[in-house]
């Protein structure tokens, strides 16, 4: 999340350290809407006892979702206002917003599932679901990659 | 007991095909065969229940096509703590539920006015209103449908029972050995399938009755829209000064008793355990959720807000500092 665009180094440091633990907390809870976590022991580790609860994953799942919105909607609108004028988007950026617009985008549709009264087709449910997940690795093994190029979010207007 | 093994008996032969053939023969509303997608729901009268299993029976006879047939020996599954769910060899078995068993008689035994009375009543999933087993399923294989039916698609369930996990009853039962999971990592993910009534959701399609209900001798059971069912279990509550059990629990359920006696005294009398699910009080499973949901919607506003009122300050001190300037 290196940004020409944050008005001090600490906002800066704010927003990265923001992003990265709620996409932890999110890909973890994620991960544990799957019974993977019992099977595999990790809810055996000391202290993730909870991660063998499904219901426990699914309120902290949606609780990220809620500072993900936030956080997405104050980068946006910061990027809109201000920030376009002042650096550009990187390649990885793009690929990076993509699969994030993907991950997002599946996932309201999942939540508009869960709400009472409101039904898909078997069909789109599952692609959903399915989708959902595939967005997630796809962006963690890109995420990977970026970091082993170091290829950041920004770059500077004449970069 | 042998008065009512010999009842039992009677009826199978006798009263139960009498039941079939007079329901079979009636025509059924547009809203019962699901044509109006309006969802539907059960009524289930206790105290016309007898207990002759005819309605259990009927439905291992109506569902045994979808019952599993698995292949062994099982694939050697990892980690060791991952045991196999093997009920082939007790298909047969009636007193819970289990994958070739999708309902059962649950007895009671309550004390009623210093009189001992024993109920029985039929059990099998509640079909939810907003069943958590078709929302938190990772794969979309548990789905309610538009008439009100939650059912398991057996064709993608791995048979993780994470929904057997978060009903609150943990109806659904699990069957190594058969599903889609043999088919990818048998080893190391899923365990089989997951097997629950899905109210013979083929038999509505075709304009039929589901089978525990077609069969039933006494009419324990009904079916119809919703809102007609619950009207009709309040009008009995009311006139035997009764109980109701399944409007409210889980957030609402599409099977609804009406009993005599309080569902707490059932409840305490019942047998409860594995497969034999309990008749206490549900709290809405998914409310939590539905009110996060909420407000998600209000997150992206703060969001927004945020950061429009970062640019105003911003703005408003540079106005301020140049002013200061001139």
């Amino acid at each position: 999340m290196r940004s020409h665009a944050y008005e001090s180094a600490a906002e800066r440091k704010w927003l990265k350290w923001s992003y990265l633990g709620i996409f932890i907390v999110m890909a973890f809870t994620g991960f544990g809407q799957m019974p993977i976590f019992k099977r595999f022991y990790i809810s055996d580790v000391p202290g993730l006892g909870w991660s063998a609860d499904f219901y426990a994953t699914h309120y902290i799942h949606y609780l990220g979702a809620i500072l993900l919105f936030v956080l997405l909607a104050y980068i946006i609108t910061d990027y809109l206002i201000k920030g376009r004028s002042e650096f550009r988007l990187t390649a990885s950026a793009y690929v990076r917003i993509v699969l994030l617009g993907g991950i997002v985008v599946t996932g309201i549709f999942r939540v508009l599932k869960n709400l009472p009264d409101v039904l898909f087709s078997p069909g789109f449910t599952m692609f959903i679901d399915i989708a959902h997940l595939g967005f997630m690795m796809a962006y963690l093994m890109a995420a990977l990659v970026f970091l082993i190029f170091k290829s950041g979010w920004t770059k500077g207007i004449d970069d | 007991m042998n008065t009512s093994i010999s009842r039992r008996t009677f009826l199978k032969g006798g009263l139960a095909a009498a039941g079939a053939v007079a329901a079979s023969s009636l025509p059924l509303p547009s809203a019962v065969k699901g044509e109006t997608g309006q969802e539907l729901a059960t009524l289930i009268d206790i105290r016309k229940c007898i207990g002759c299993e005819a309605c259990v029976e009927a439905c291992k006879e109506a569902n045994a096509s979808k019952f599993p047939e698995p292949k062994k020996p099982y694939p050697k599954m990892y980690p060791s703590r991952v045991k196999v769910s093997d009920w082939s060899d007790k298909r047969d078995d009636m007193d819970r539920l289990t994958p070739y068993n999708w309902v059962f008689i649950q007895e009671a035994k309550v004390t009623v006015n210093g009189k001992e009375e024993t109920y029985t009543f039929p059990r099998r999933c509640m079909h939810c209103q907003n069943p958590p087993c078709a929302d938190l399923c990772p794969w979309g294989a548990a789905r309610k449908l538009k008439n009100g039916i939650t059912r398991i698609d057996a064709d993608i369930c791995l048979g993780g029972a994470k929904c057997e996990d978060v009903c609150p009853w943990h109806i659904p039962q699990r069957q190594t050995g058969v599903g889609l999971y043999l088919d990818i990592l048998p080893s190391l993910a899923g365990n089989g399938v997951m097997y629950k009534c899905d109210r013979c959701y083929n038999r509505l399609e075709e304009g039929k009755l589901p089978a525990c209900i077609e069969v039933c001798p006494e009419n324990v059971q009904k079916i119809g829209p919703r809102d007609e069912i619950i009207k009709e279990a309040h009008a009995i509550a009311k006139e035997i000064n009764g109980y109701i059990y399944g409007e409210k629990e889980n957030g609402g359920t599409n099977t609804i008793y009406v009993s005599p006696v309080p569902f707490e005294k059932l409840n305490a009398s019942i047998k409860k355990g594995p497969g034999k699910p309990g008749l206490q009080p549900v709290e809405d499973s998914m409310a939590h959720a539905d009110n996060l949901a909420k407000a998600m919607v209000i997150a992206p506003i703060a969001g927004i807000a945020a950061a429009a009122g970062k640019f105003f300050a911003a703005s408003k001190k540079a106005i301020r500092s140049e002013e200061g300037k001139k």
